[in-house]
Order: C-alpha cells, then structure tokens, then sequence
C-alpha cells in the first residue's frame, strides 16, 4: 500500500506525464465508451446524475399537469370534468410523484452530480450503487405511472391513511403499486444517502478541511444523515401496509390489537423529516447561489453550518404536529408545537446570514439571484405559516384546509423549487458548457413569481373560509368559486412559466452561449474544471487552502500528485483534517447494477400479486448481485 | 309540531346559506372559535409584521450605496463584527417572539382543551360518506338517532363523543370549534358551544374516499325552550301517514329495498345501515349535505344516488315511475 | 430482452388490470336492464346438472376488485351472516367450501338469491337492487376462492373468525351436496 513499496512497470504515474496526454490517458481510463451496452454500464457520477436530473423534471412535468387538471375541476363549482375516482387518484399522483419522484430525487440528482466535484475527486464513492439506484429509481416511477395510465392509480392521497387504504376500503392493486412504489424510491434514496455521506467523509481534496467544505456539500451531507434515519419508517410502514392487504396480518386492525394512528405515527416520522430532505438541499443551493453573486464569502459559515446540523436533528421532533387533530393528548401535543416554533430559529438564522451576505457583498442581479431571492420572499411566507398551524388551537381550525395546501406549497415550491430552478441556471453552463438565455431567465423569473402567488396565496384564504383539502367538488353556496376560479388561473400561468422554462433550457442546449470553465467567477471547486467536466473531473486533484479555492488562488489551483494514469483510482483522505490517507481503486463500468436493478424491480412487482415473488424473485436478485461483486483484483488486493 | 320561533330559524338559516360565513373559520359564532379566531389573528398579525421586516431587509440589503469590491475575499474585521452584533439581536429577537406566540398559543390550548361541564352529550358516528348522531340520554327511552343533522341548545357546551365506522373521518364546524378526527377503535372528544341561534355548516376534513366532498352536517342552535321541543318530537315515533299518497308511500318503503337499510319508527322499518329517517322530512338537507329537502330532490336521490354522488353505498333502487312519487311524498311527510 | 420481458409483463398488466380496477358507480342502463336469459338449476337439490354457463355480465362482476368488495360489504349490511354465518353456515348452508347444492356460477348464485330456495333461503327479488345481487354473488364465490386471487377482497378490519377472502385456497365448484341444514331441523 504505501507510496515506497514497488511498482509495477505498467503503472503510470501522473508525475510522469505533460498536462495534454496526462488528459487524453485519464479521459480513456475514466471514460465510459460507447453503444447501447457501454451506456447501461455507465458508473460516471455526472452522466448518472445528469439522467437522474432529466428524470425527475420529467416527473415533475407529469405531476405539474396533474396539478392542472385538478385546477380545471375545481375552476367551478360542481364542475362535471371528472368524477372523484379520476380526481382522486391525480391528486394522490400528483402528490406521490411530487414527494416521491421529483423532490427528493431531484436533489439527490443534484447532489450525486455536484458534490463529487464540488469536494474535488474523480467519482463518487460506490459508483456502481450509484447506477443501481438511478435505475431503481427509474423502475418505480415507471410502475407507478404505467399503473396509473392502467387505472391503477393510487387513490389515498399520497400519505395513505389507513384503514381507508387497508384491504377493506381499497380493492384491488391501486395501493399496492403505491406501496411498493415507496419501497422503490426509497431503496435509491437510501443508497444515495450512503454514496453522499462516504464522498464527503472520504473522498474530500487534501486539505479541505470540514470547515473548508462548502455549505452545500454540508446540507447534501446532512440531508444524506436525514435520509438514513427517516426513510426507513416509511418503508416499514408500506410494506406492514402492504402485508395487511395481501397476507392478512393486523398491524393497522384495531379489532385484532393493531392501530389505525400506528400508521399516521410511521408515516409521519419519516414525512415531515422528508419536507427537510427536501429543503436542506434548496438552502445549500441558495448559499452557493448568495455567495457568488454577491461576490462576498458567506457572513456567518459556522452558524450556517450548525443550523444546517440542528435543523436535521430538529426535524425528528416535528412530526406530531400533522397529528394535532386525532386526539393526541394535550400534554404530548404541546411539547411538538414547542419544537416545530423551535426549529424557526436555525431557519431564520440562516435566513439573516444571506441577507448579510447580501448586504456586505455587491449583488450581480442575473437569473440564478433572482430565484434565490424569490425564495426569501415566498418561503419566508410559508415558514411564517407555519408557525401557525404550529399552535395546536389554530390547526385545529386550518388542518386539512386549504390554507395547509397554500401553506406547505409556499413551503416546498418558495422552499425547494424556487432554489432549485435558480440551481439550474446556475449550474446549467457547468453541465453543457453553454449559458441559459438571461432574457427568458428574467421573464421565466417575474411569470412564475407572480403567477405562483396568485395560484396559491387566495388558498390561505379558501381554507379559513372553510374549503377542506381533498375535495373533487364543492357546491356553489360554499361561495368559494370566484377564489377559485382566480387559483386555476394562476395555477395556468404558474404552469407556462416552466413551459417558457423548458424552452429556455432546449434551445440553450442548442444554441446558448459558450461558458467556459468559470463563467460566474464562482469560488468553489466545481468551476476549477472544463465544462462540462472531462470524464476523470480533473487532471490533477487539487490542494485546497480556503473555503473558496477559486477566489483565493486565482492563477493556478496547488495540486497534488502521484495518481495511477492507467487505472481508476481516487485519493482517500481523512475525515475531519482531509490528509491523503491512501489511493484506493474506484470501481470500473459494469452491467451488472442495471441487471440487479431490473431483477429487484421484477421481485417488488411480482410480491404486489403474490407473496411467492419474494421468494422467486430472490434467486435472480442473488445471482446478478453474485456477477456485480464477483471479486475481480484490484491493484492494491494485489500487491 | 314545531314552534314558531322554529320556522323563524330555519326560515333565517336558509337566508343564511350562502352567505359568507355558514361555514367559515372567519366568522366564529361560539366561544371556542372565538378563541382561535382571536389567536388566529394576533398570530397572523406578529407574522405579517416580521415578514414587511425581512423583506424590507432584503430590499435594503440590495439596493443599499456602496463602494466597489475588487476582491470579493477582502473581508473588513469591523464590519464583520458589526454584522454579526445585528444578526445575533436579530436571533434572540426572534427567540422572544417565538416564545411569545408559545406562550399565547399554550394558554389558548390550555382553555380550550381544558375539563369542560356539558350536560348534553351527543355521539356521532362517521361513516362513509354520512354522520349518525345519537342524543344520549340516561333514559333509554329518550335516547334517539338521527343523521346529518343535530340540533343544540344556544350557549351550552354540548359534548361532542366521536367515532368511525370504517375509515377516518374528521368533524369540522369551523363557526363553532376546531375540527377533531374520528378514527375507528377510538372514542375523541369535542365540546361545542353556540353563542347566538343559527345554523352553521359543517364538512368532513379528513379524506375519506369518493364523496368525502359530498359529507355535509348542520348544526341548528336554538334557544332552549325550542330545542326541547325538538328533542321530544325527535324521539317519538313517526306519526302515521294521514293521506292516501302518503300512505302509498309508505307501503312502497315498507316492500321494497329502502327497508334493508333505514330505519322509520313506528313504521316497523328497521335497517341500522344508512341513516335513520324516522324525521328525515324535518332536515334541511338529505345526502349529508349534498342536496336541499325536497320531494323532488327525494325522488332524484332514491332514483339515481350515483348520479348525485358517485360512488355512494346506497344503490339506486329500482321503482316503477308510479312508486317514486308516493315515495318521496312519505319520506318528505316524515317531519 | 429484459425490456422485452418488462413490456410483456406490463402488456398483461393492462390486459388484467382494466376490468379488475374499474369503478362502475353506476352501470350503463341498457346493460343493466339486461335480464338474465339462461335457465338455472332445477329448484330441487341433487336433481340434473345446473347450468355452468356463464356470460359476460357475470365475468363482469366477478373479475372487478370493486363490485367484489361492494359485495363484501351488503353481505354484511344485508344480514347474509344470519343464516350463512362468515361463510362456515348456520342455519344456512356453508358458502366457503367447494358444494354448491344449486349450482356454483354466478348466474346459479344470483338466481338463488333472486328467487329463495326451499327450506328457509327466503327471495330478495324487488328488496335488493339487480346489481347488488349480482355483487353479492360475486362475494359469495369470492368466500370460497372461484374468483382470481388478485380481485378476492383482503381481510376486513375486524375480528378474525377465518383467513381472508384472498388467503384461501383455489377451489373448484362441485354442484351437488345435501339439502341445507334448516330443512333438518326440527320445526
């Protein structure tokens, strides 16, 4: 192992290469070829992140137009569009595939692609995982989606109460698939979680301490821990869903000692965590967003940082308040509205410390600003209201209202989305080498603004006029039809304004301005390499000696050396101090992932019909996870 | 037989229906929901404020004068230290105001969830998509079912005991009180209270399936005098159809499938599926909501149940032309 | 290949899944008025064979998840558990076993519950809607698992007297058997 031992002659070092052929030999060693096979095989962060970002817009498309429909049925009262099976099952679609397909994995897309480079090495741990969960991931919203084009489509709101989702008030497959879908999306999360939190522990540039790490390498990170901890309560939940209705066990059977709130419990312990897995990442977006735009380094890091930390442990103390209304005792219920009114202070921290940034820098107003801008002013809405139905006393009287439906979009579209697109446009030129349009930015930018509060802040005053969530109809003595007619009008223009979003994005893909490696003049690692990245990041690993690399060393980036050329291998740090600990092989292309993937789908779809599937299902599950980790010898095994 | 300061509210509460307010947690009719109204606004008010504040921050953050930054790392120590002065008293100002709206929030719960006196108690059964109230009475003689909806006496605190059938539901008078789930294999409970006579509207909150739009439920105040009066009409028996369309009408239910599930007092009718129709006639409403009373809104109803609200349990029962209107005429006579 | 075997695994899907998802609040009136033509069973037990046939109205109900669980629920509602218990029987026969004394189609079960049969089993014609005898038949074939696992309904939030509907083993109708328990007993 160590750097004195012998070498064989066939291993090149970097050292021993001029910067031209040190690329072109990298770029083949790291490379993932070509043709249909090679493309499945693929192991690349960026490529699998970049389909993983294209996926989940795609869903969220999907889950958009659903949201429409559902405005055009409720645009007037007793509207005759549909029938509440059809709305009932959008609404749990839109909903499911918001959460579930777009949300969380939009931003673990992010993370699968920029962490690897923003911490400075050349893959992301378990690449081949990596794959795996792309796939997984791909399979279960593909399920999904076919069920619903079949008619069966979930019906149960995407949280799936039980006993209204039991096998006694859902017949048929419709929950099933919803159920087993979980188990899908989760499998990838939880395998993306543990990628994240080994690249970042491990794999770090030398020197970059954990107080060098980037505020949104450190959200990605806590985001990971967030994941790990809440996502496996969902998956316990569904599947004891799932073996109440196919293998008639009891968990949610009062009459045979189980529990209809037993669920709410499980659900929720991982649901209101999720609306932070969502979140964090948005944050880190912002900061990175904030600080290059003001062309100031972030007021507040160590704050910052620990806010991210203890709005994670936080969110583990939250999840009563979505049960405020089923007769939780009084006592109980008063220590959740404490922490929920709690978890407002590291928010608004890091809410403050942007606006500082912003103050002391010199703001440079282009698109990705005017998004995270956007988002203090909607989201700083949401988390206000939220603070509201934090009180038991007022939820009682806004829960399952439509002020919760404007509350919680002001929360996850001011929150999450807002950052997001604002992500898009400023990482858009590092992922084609080619600039968005600024002027459709800006006009993208005020559409969806203006167009996002009028669809949903007339919500707020829907639900304490009365209006429930959930219904397909109302009658037109509720006297709700004119708000809502004004909410479908918006919710249309809100809807356009990603269509003038996708339009941007095509035809800059096309056409668009080239970027360069660096063309905000950011600071962070990821603008140190072409654009977009050559397949091996970077020719020489940087040595990072500030929290923002590029700003601190504008000429030439300090590196390190002595890297194999001829194989795949990443550089090894320590945790906390990031020095060199060891090179360590990173796994090469393989079929086998996208095998496993189909034959783990395979087994999840066959247990929906027959309990049998898990047992037959297990034996191709086992044979292609034998092919994928068949020992092979990597160097140091050898030496 | 009704009063007729009776008519006079039921006359009022259908001048009421439509109007802003019958079922809105804008316009509180009772202590409780005054409370959280009062709650609800001093909340709305402090948020408002601290929003205009972070947003004119960020305004003034933005377009502030300011020199130019040649290097966006050089950092001025006393500026930073300054920053960090304002940010942290923001922090702490914060903390306070959070503790502040704890404090009114825990007070206001502490009212409101607190050991309540209530000498009328009233059971109420979620199913889909309807309610079952039974007035509970030590007697057992004077205990009584109806549906969808219940009458209470003005200014007392009537206790609520809520419980489910088959899947969650949540009873929600926004006028009166916050709303309260009724989750099956458990009994919550909910107290109520009028302040002026009236009738409020109420819906199911919690999802329930395909009608839970369609899941309506009146609460009718009334003074007391007037709400004893309807407490012992409610709990005797029909009275006997005294004309030859209404008697048809019963022989129609009595014979065919209305009988298997509903129950009509004295008419030897004793279904315990669907609502209690014993004084249907006397409702405002039929279908939980769905549709006003009427002869003809009966016959549409027993006719088509799944053209009104699809997806309903009660199946459309097959009647000759000449059948629905004494039909319809019996049940409407059954005041 | 695999795509293969996932499009193939889908293609069956959508053969299966659209008759078994629907929900048909309120059938088509032409259909629904559509009286039931073929000849049933002789009214007395072990007598002839009863007619197996079985037409599309019955593939109808008995494939679609839920018209079955409809069915599950006016079992109950309708009192059916009076004399047939859970389906172990009563005063009325067993339905979950594999003997149909008049015949085990769903026409054979819908013409039972239509008309009654001798010694106790009384006519619901005119007191239960067509279409929900028609449900009811098809729960009743569900308790004795001749329906497709996947629309059998799953167990129901209660006590637990047998396994759930989809729990039982397949069975293949037998028509025969005695005549029903009430005719036994004594006056």
């Amino acid at each position: 192992m160590s750097e004195a031992s012998v070498r064989p002659a066939k291993d090149v070092r970097d050292t021993q290469l001029d910067a031209a052929e040190l690329h072109a030999r990298l770029a083949r060693t790291w490379g993932s070829g070509r043709g249909l096979l090679a493309a499945l095989s693929t192991v690349d962060h960026k490529i699998i992140g970049r389909r993983y970002i294209v996926t989940a817009f795609l869903f969220l498309f999907l889950a958009g137009l659903s949201a429409v429909a559902m405005r055009l049925q409720l645009a007037r009262p007793e509207s005759a569009l549909m029938g509440p099976d059809l709305y009932n099952q959008l609404f749990t679609m839109h909903g499911t595939t918001m959460m579930f397909l777009f949300a969380v994995p939009v931003m673990e897309a992010f993370a699968v692609y920029l962490v690897p480079l923003m911490v400075g090495t050349r893959n992301i741990a378990f690449p081949r995982l990596n794959a795996f969960s792309y796939y997984v991931y791909v399979f279960g919203g593909l399920m999904l989606w076919v069920a619903f084009a079949l008619n069966i489509g979930p019906d149960t709101g995407w949280f799936a109460y039980v006993p209204l989702s039991g096998p006694e008030n859902s017949p048929g497959k419709r929950v099933d698939f919803w159920a087993q879908m979980i188990t899908f999306t989760e499998v990838a999360a939880l395998a993306v979680s543990v990628e994240i939190i080994t690249t970042v522990f491990k794999q770090r540039a030398p020197g970059m301490t954990l107080d060098r790490l980037p505020l949104s390498v450190w959200t990605q990170l806590v985001t990971a821990f967030v994941v790990i901890f809440a996502m496996p309560a969902v998956m316990l939940a569904s599947t004891m869903l799932i073996l109440d209705r196919l293998v008639e066990t009891h968990f949610f059977n009062p009459a045979e000692g189980g529990d209809a709130l037993l669920w709410q419990h499980m659900f929720w312990f991982f649901g209101h965590p999720e609306v932070y897995i969502i979140f964090l990442p948005a944050t880190g977006f912002v900061s990175s967003i904030v600080v290059t735009f003001s062309r100031r380094p972030m007021f507040g890091y160590l704050p910052m940082v620990l806010s991210v930390i203890s709005v994670g442990f936080l969110s583990f103390g939250l999840w009563v308040h979505h049960m405020f209304t089923a007769g939780v005792p009084q006592l109980g219920a008063s220590f959740f509205t404490g922490a929920s009114m709690l978890i407002a202070i590291p928010n608004g921290v890091q809410i403050f410390c942007w606006i500082a940034t912003l103050w002391d820098g010199k703001p440079v107003f282009r698109t990705p600003l005017l998004f995270a801008l956007g988002f203090i002013v909607i989201f700083v809405i949401g988390g206000l209201t939220g603070v509201m139905v934090a009180s038991v006393p007022i939820d009682t009287q806004v829960h399952d209202t439509y002020f919760v439906v404007a509350h919680f979009h002001y929360v996850l579209i001011g929150g999450a989305v807002f950052p997001l697109l604002g992500a898009v446009y400023y990482w858009f030129p590092k992922l084609t080498g080619r600039m968005m349009s600024e002027r459709l930015g800006t006009w993208h930018f005020w559409l969806a603004f203006v167009s996002f509060n009028v669809a949903f802040f007339p919500m707020h005053i829907l639900g304490l006029q009365g209006m429930p969530r959930r219904v397909y109809a109302y009658q037109a003595e509720m006297g709700w039809g004119p708000l809502n007619l004004l909410v479908t009008i918006g919710a249309a223009f809100f809807f356009l304004s990603f269509v003038l979003f996708l339009w941007n994005a095509v035809t800059s893909l096309r056409a668009g301005a080239p970027a360069g490696d660096n063309p905000w003049d950011a600071g962070t690692l990821e603008w140190a390499t072409s654009s977009p990245p050559s397949p091996q990041n970077f020719d020489r690993i940087p040595f990072v000696t500030h929290r923002e690399p590029l700003w601190a060393q504008r000429d030439a980036l300090t590196v390190v050396a002595g890297l194999a050329v001829d194989h795949r291998e990443v550089l090894v740090t320590s945790v906390t101090e990031a020095r060199p600990d060891l090179r360590e092989t990173s796994p090469a292309p393989s079929i086998w992932p996208f095998v496993s993937a189909i034959a783990v789908g395979a087994t999840f779809i066959a247990s929906i019909f027959t309990p049998w599937g898990v047992v037959w299902g297990a034996a191709p599950v086992g044979v292609a996870l034998i092919c994928w980790f068949w020992p092979k010898g990597a160097p140091e095994d050898e030496e | 037989m009704r009063s007729p300061r009776h008519a006079v509210v039921v006359a009022a509460s259908l001048a009421l229906a439509g109007c802003e307010g019958w079922q809105s947690s804008l316009d509180p009719k009772g202590p409780h929901a005054s409370a959280i109204h009062d709650l609800f606004w001093f909340f709305t008010a402090v948020c408002a404020l601290v929003w205009a504040l972070v947003v004119l921050a960020l305004a003034w953050a933005l377009w502030r004068r300011r020199g130019l930054r040649p290097d966006p790392l050089s950092i001025q120590g006393g500026r930073e230290r300054r920053l960090t002065i304002v940010v942290s008293t923001l922090v702490a100002l914060t903390g306070v105001t959070l503790i502040g709206l704890t404090i009114a929030s825990y007070a206001s719960q502490r009212r409101l969830f607190g050991p309540q006196e209530a000498r009328l108690t009233i059971r109420i059964t979620g199913h889909q998509w309807w309610w079952d109230a039974v007035y509970e009475d030590p007697d057992p003689q004077r205990t009584f079912s109806t549906a969808n909806e219940i009458h209470v006496p003005v200014n007392q605190p009537v206790l609520l005991k809520l419980e489910a059938s088959d899947v969650i539901h949540s009873l929600w008078v926004p006028s009166l009180a916050g709303k309260q789930d009724l989750i099956p294999g458990r009994q919550n409970l909910l107290t109520i209270q009028a302040d002026r006579a009236g009738v409020y509207r109420g819906q199911c909150a919690e999802f329930c399936g395909w009608q839970h739009a369609h899941m309506g439920f009146l609460v009718v105040a009334q003074p007391q005098q007037d709400f004893d009066a309807w407490r012992n009409q409610q709990i005797v028996a029909r009275a006997p159809p005294d004309d030859e369309l209404r008697k048809q009408g019963e022989g129609v239910f009595l014979s065919s499938t209305c009988v298997t599930c509903h129950t009509v007092r004295g008419a030897g009718a004793g279904g315990r599926v669907g609502p209690d129709l014993t004084h249907v006639g006397g409702r405002q409403y039929i279908a939980a909501g769905a549709l006003r009373m009427s002869a003809e809104a009966l016959a549409a109803w027993i006719v088509d149940p799944q053209g009104v609200k699809p997806g309903v349990h009660m199946p459309a029962t097959p009647l000759r032309p000449d059948q629905v209107q004494p039909l319809a005429a019996y049940l409407e006579g059954l005041k | 290949m695999t795509r293969g075997a996932l499009m193939l695994l889908c293609a069956s899907l959508l053969v299966g899944a659209c008759e078994r998802e629907r929900r048909e609040f309120r059938r088509d009136p032409v259909v629904a008025s559509d009286e039931d033509k073929i000849t049933m069973s002789s009214i007395s037990p072990g007598g002839g064979q009863p007619a197996a046939q079985s037409s599309a109205r019955a593939k109808e109900f008995e494939n679609n998840a839920y018209h079955v669980s409809q069915g599950k629920k006016y079992y109950t509602w309708f009192n059916c558990n009076g004399c047939h218990s859970n389906g172990g029987g009563g005063s009325g026969p067993p339905l979950m076993d594999d003997t149909w004394i008049y015949g085990g189609s769903m026409e054979n079960i819908v013409r039972t519950i239509k008309e009654g049969r001798p010694n106790g089993m009384p006519s619901f014609r005119d007191r239960i809607p067509d279409d929900q005898i028609w449900e009811l038949a098809a729960y009743v074939r569900s308790m004795g698992r001749a329906i497709p696992q996947d629309v059998a309904p799953g167990r129901n939030d209660d006590m637990h007297p047998r396994p759930a509907e989809n729990r039982q083993p397949y069975v293949t109708p037998i028509p025969g058997g005695s005549t029903p328990p009430s005719g036994l007993a004594p006056q």
